[in-house]
């Protein structure tokens, strides 16, 4: 029987936090809180051949937040686009798994890291789909803190002009970004008013909720002539419960206690 | 220059379909023509230069060859890290287009002065840096352009600049091409971009006997013909309407160094470099005024 998206998404977090583990790396807590969106994605929605990564009709998704990599490697390894002990390198010297998500990597479609780069490409490949009357669609996913990026919103306004309509935009919005929550650096509420009012179609969700995340992505409207955004609320360091909420894990790598603390936290 | 650039670009778009324009609002009374004869490949994307530079990397991914066009620092400068991470990086097939080069724009200011992007650009890996001499050379750079796959800055002129080469004296440029304009002895001058009319003009006026070449590629250029040619000359007198630093003058001497170490070149010549002296002008200016006020100028006391 196939595996559920929830079981897959236990897979990815247990090899998220192997990986960090083990390279002593930042950004778990935001590799944590996507997980959901990246299982229900990968296992149910994105059109992709792992074994045939740069297909032509296939779906094209675009992880703007590189630095949450992890979630997105672990995704691609377990889905076979590259031998998954490869993985085990992530973070040595000379190993193509570095820290921001790399193309040279089969199924990543961009190399990101540098924040605010990856929705305007992901417009740029819209209008090609748009042009070539192609039914894939072109997905990306920003985090919250993102979105003070100008560049964001130069990709936002310019985005319902041209009637993108297979453009889809998933905001990962765990409310913490680098140095403090994100109300208090740079509150970006009203989310959902802004995104209308800059002509997009607006879903809110609970990003973890698997039943919510697939229906959204399964019933998205195509002939609207509009883009959709959807906004998830996430939890930052989601499934590990020592890391949920606290901007800490934005950095830190757990030690080997707090690791097995964490694996418990998976059973 | 910008004339020649969108005519070339036209007779290459009608038997490419992949080549696509993207603006910045402005090209006013140039790009028309193409967006009339390519609706479907023409696209103004506002006043946003780091979301046009992405679109363009997005097109690129799809399989397009984007060329971004605007004024000066617009397409450049203001985004600079989409050019080095979006399209560098990926090696993508864009071209960053930049009219109005140098001082071309005088009286608008520092704002529309592209004076420092040239150094910016050839640290990029990947990037090809053109910088045509005349209309002639912007013809030949694009035809070259749109057959290139990767990443490449043109910088031209404006409008209007007069011929230096006859107008079919370039049938086809290659990467990297030195062109001879003026054939002379012992002193050469290696020019860029649009100094070109000046350098060749003051050479004849003031009858000296000096080799005039035009660099039409800043990046890479062609290292065996360079090699020769600092070996041919006792001296070689660097023209360029950019920064002192890191700009063309920069490049050759450089180059020449990394001769004498690698015992290519067994003796240097003298090097005089003629840029702009690390300085802003907030004066109003024509070009030639600020190229003055620079210092861009040959004087005869530099070929005694």
């Amino acid at each position: 029987m196939k595996q559920t998206s929830v079981e897959f998404a236990l897979e990815i977090r247990k090899l998220i936090l192997k990986l960090i583990f083990k390279a002593n790396a930042s950004h778990i807590g935001g590799a944590l809180s996507m997980t959901d969106i990246l299982a229900v994605l990968y296992n149910d929605i994105l059109r992709i051949d792992p074994l045939d990564p740069k297909s032509e009709q296939r779906d094209r998704f675009l992880l703007s937040k590189g630095h949450a990599c992890t979630g997105l490697y672990a995704t691609l390894g377990i889905k076979g686009f590259f031998p998954i002990e490869e993985l085990d390198t992530y973070t040595n010297d000379g190993s193509r798994f570095l820290s921001h998500t790399s193309h040279y990597i089969p199924g990543v479609e961009i190399s990101a890291g540098s924040l605010g780069h990856a929705l305007p490409i992901a417009v740029g490949i819209a209008m090609a789909a748009k042009r070539k009357q192609a039914t894939w669609k072109t997905i990306c996913l920003i985090s919250d803190g993102e979105l003070n990026e100008g560049s964001n919103w130069e990709a936002i306004m310019i985005s319902p002009q041209h009637e993108l309509d297979d453009l889809v935009l998933i905001v990962d919005y765990n409310k913490i970004q680098s140095l403090g929550f994100v109300k208090d650096v740079i509150d970006i509420e009203p989310l959902k008013a802004k995104f209308e009012a800059f002509k997009w179609n607006v879903k809110e969700i609970d990003g973890h909720n698997h039943t919510a995340i697939k229906l959204v992505l399964s019933t998205l409207d195509t002939n609207s002539k509009q883009p959709t955004v959807i906004i998830a609320h996430t939890v930052k360091g989601k499934g590990v419960d020592y890391m949920e909420n606290k901007l800490l894990w934005h950095y830190k790598s757990p030690n080997e206690e707090q690791y097995e603390t964490a694996l418990k936290n998976f059973k | 220059m910008r004339t020649a650039f969108i005519d070339q670009l036209i007779k290459e778009a009608a038997v490419n379909d992949k080549i696509f324009l993207l603006v910045g609002d402005l090209g006013f009374s140039v790009v028309e023509p193409f967006a009339e004869a390519f609706p479907e490949r023409f696209l103004n994307v506002g006043i946003a230069e780091q979301n046009m530079a992405g679109i363009a990397a997005g097109l690129a991914i799809e399989g397009y060859f984007v060329y971004i066009y605007s004024i000066a620092n617009f397409p450049t400068l203001r985004c600079m890290e989409q050019i080095r991470y979006d399209i560098c990086y990926h090696n993508l097939n864009v071209k960053v287009i930049a009219v109005g080069g140098g001082y071309a724009y005088g009286p608008l200011g520092p704002s529309h002065h592209a004076t420092e992007e040239l150094g910016m650009l050839r640290t990029i890996p990947n990037m090809v840096v053109a910088v045509p001499g005349d209309p002639v050379e912007a013809k030949a750079i694009t035809t070259f352009s749109a057959r290139y796959n990767g990443p490449m800055y043109i910088r031209l002129g404006k409008a209007g600049e007069p011929l230096v080469h006859a107008a079919d004296a370039i049938t086809e440029i290659k990467l990297g091409e030195i062109l001879k304009v003026v054939e002379g002895a012992e002193i050469a001058v290696f020019s860029t971009g649009a100094m070109l009319k000046y350098v060749a003009d003051f050479i004849n006026h003031n009858n000296i006997n000096a080799s005039v070449y035009s660099f039409p590629f800043v990046k890479p250029i062609d290292q065996g013909l360079l090699a020769s040619l600092l070996a041919k000359y006792k001296k070689i007198i660097t023209i360029e309407e950019h920064q002192m630093s890191a700009g063309f003058g920069s490049a050759i001497l450089e180059h020449t160094n990394d001769f004498l170490n690698d015992r290519i070149l067994h003796n240097a010549p003298a090097i005089k470099r003629i840029a702009i002296p690390d300085k802003f002008f907030s004066i109003s200016g024509s070009q030639k005024y600020l190229r003055e006020a620079a210092g861009i100028i040959l004087q005869t006391k530099d070929f005694e």
